[in-house]
């Protein structure tokens, strides 16, 4: 059976940013080819940086926001009232509407005594799709400006076609975009150094993967660096450490150049292809 | 009274770092960290907390099941597909924005307030801070930023400080606009990867959609010099000055790992140096700002 048949959703996040979660995520997309590679680090995509894709195609991302009439509107205010963004604002003969602050609730339209409000469609990014040999790479870019990557992620997510190798690049942090990444997925590879910053974050990640009961194990990057206590917390946590990368002078430099390293140092090909086998097996897949 | 953000797009750059050195060395400012989901400016800079407070982020819907006659239409209306098959509230869904307790016909649901983080108010051997922990999973990191940079305000007019130093979140979505309106100067942090090069052009983007006057920091230059050159000579061409250009040293984990920050754990490393000479030009081009 070839090592990707049957579909699985693999996401990689890790709370601190830079820790090398997208380096992780192309090498083994590229390690075990024909996958559906989704960037859903939305704020600042990088995968393709290193995968250099062919870009297909590209499509707008929008939501609804609010758009008054202001023929039918007699200024009531229910509609500012009910918000709990505050995106409108309502004083006598004006209404004022804050599309970066709309969460396209559609609730406004539906208090609105008079009929006053409907919905248009408000830009917030762009989807781009492109092709690396057999794999795929969809990713979205949110527009500069624009507060809120969730409906992009959402957008992104789409497009998961069931029955692939999905390999979804999670955006840092642990709030509501990482929230939107990781939902659904049959396993997180969580991407950590091992420093207390590495840790702290780690930890806080740790806890949002428990609550969401998504299955996860640890890939330890720049491995050298730091000190011992990720591993102890790994230990007395018993989270399996699926992987280490050594902090090495040409990995890095390689991925400054925007060239992913297991392509120039072969010896990594088998290793990233042996991670995936063992996410496989941990996810039950 | 001045504010400045430090920022970078790209997480790891060297952010926080940076901004535990700069708040040793201006001796006088308030320290805010609005990295509210990922926060670790704590870890460099020990504060004592002397004050702690609720965060009420968003709402959540709760659903009275000895009224709630299953008929449908909260789970039809709710666009955040929040209600499940058994009418249950998904809190991880839920944006508590109130239209299921609206189309609800026997009034069976209600908003309710969660608690979805802390904000704190703290002393430090260095001075005053302002820095919050949201909990896990939450949304509404915006507005938990926004609250850490009210308190850092109150702060600073209180104890007459003339300057905030904000730590910026990674990205440039909501956490990162609610870091930099109204901001004096962002810095930004960068490196000579391609992704490095890609996030600061968007965060330079950013910082110019809120008319905020930007520098730029280069860290770790000297692990791709032709990069660095790169980020230098799209600065000269854009009219931004590059401020600082710090060297690799693994004396900056050694630092992180005793829990100092490099300004004091090695002020005779060229990093500390370099961070040095960039405080001194950032500070003087912010004194002009305001003469």
């Amino acid at each position: 059976m070839p090592r990707n048949a049957g579909g699985i959703i693999v996401a990689i996040a890790s709370g601190k940013g830079g820790t090398g979660k997208t380096s992780v995520a192309v090498n083994m997309a590229l390690s075990i080819g024909n996958v559906q590679f989704l960037d859903c680090d939305v704020e600042e995509p990088n995968a393709h940086l290193l995968l250099h894709p062919e870009i297909a195609q590209t499509e707008p991302v929008y939501v609804l926001v609010p758009i008054v009439n202001e023929e039918l509107c007699d200024y009531c205010g229910k509609c500012a009232d009910f918000c709990q963004y505050n995106a409108i604002f309502v004083s006598p003969g004006k209404v004022l509407i804050f599309p970066e602050l709309c969460h396209s609730c559609g609730g406004c339209a539906i208090v609105c005594p008079k009929k006053a409000i409907s919905e248009e469609q408000h830009r917030i990014g762009t989807l781009k799709f492109g092709l690396v040999s057999d794999s795929k790479i969809v990713y979205g870019e949110l527009d500069v400006g624009e507060p809120m990557a969730v409906p992009v992620i959402r957008e992104v997510k789409r497009r998961i076609k069931r029955g692939k190798t999905v390999i979804l690049d999670s955006p840092p942090g642990t709030s509501c975009p990482v929230i939107e990444t990781v939902k659904g997925s049959d396993f997180c590879v969580l991407v950590t150094e091992p420093t207390p910053f590495g840790l702290h974050d780690l930890r806080i990640t740790v806890q949002v993967l428990e609550d969401m009961a998504i299955p996860f194990g640890v890939v330890v990057n720049r491995a050298g660096i730091g000190d011992k206590k990720v591993y102890e917390y790994c230990e007395e946590k018993r989270i399996p450490i699926l992987l280490e990368i050594p902090h090495q002078r040409k990995i890095a430099e390689l991925y400054s150049r925007g060239v992913p390293f297991s392509l120039e140092m072969p010896e990594w090909k088998p290793r990233f292809q042996a991670l995936f086998d063992e996410v496989r097996k941990l996810a039950g897949k | 009274m001045k504010q400045l953000t430090v920022l970078s797009g790209k997480g790891g750059t060297g952010k926080t770092t940076i901004t535990a050195s700069l708040a040793v060395l201006a001796k006088n400012a308030v320290v805010a960290d609005c990295d509210v989901d990922a926060p670790d400016l704590h870890l460099l800079l020990h504060p004592s907390v002397v004050k702690t407070q609720e965060f009420k982020g968003s709402k959540l819907a709760v659903i009275d099941k000895s009224k709630c006659i299953e008929c449908g239409l909260c789970r039809e209306k709710c666009r955040f597909d929040a209600i499940t098959e058994n009418f249950e509230v998904d809190p991880i869904a839920c944006e508590g924005c109130g239209v299921c307790t609206i189309v609800c016909p026997v009034s069976a649901i209600t908003l309710t307030e969660r608690i979805s983080g802390h904000a704190y108010v703290s002393k430090t051997k260095y001075g005053f801070m302002a820095h919050a922990m949201l909990s896990p999973g939450e949304a509404n990191s915006g507005k938990l930023a926004t609250l850490v940079r009210q308190n850092a305000k109150i702060l600073a007019e209180k104890e007459h400080r003339d300057l905030i130093i904000i730590d910026g979140p990674p990205g440039i979505g909501c956490p990162v606009i609610a870091s930099v309106t109204g901001i004096d100067a962002g810095l930004v942090i960068t490196e000579p990867t391609m992704s490095g090069i890609h996030d600061f052009e968007r965060a330079l983007q950013l910082l110019k959609h809120f008319n905020v006057t930007p520098f730029v920091c280069v860290n770790m230059y000297d692990i791709n010099k032709d990069n660095a050159e790169k980020i230098v000579s799209f600065c000269r061409e854009n009219d931004i000055e590059v401020v600082g250009k710090i060297p690799f040293n693994p004396v900056v984990t050694e630092a992180m790992v005793n829990g100092k920050p490099i300004a004091e754990y090695a002020p005779e490393s060229d990093v500390a140096k370099e961070i040095g000479n960039m405080w001194k030009k950032v500070l003087s081009a912010l004194q002009y700002k305001s003469g």
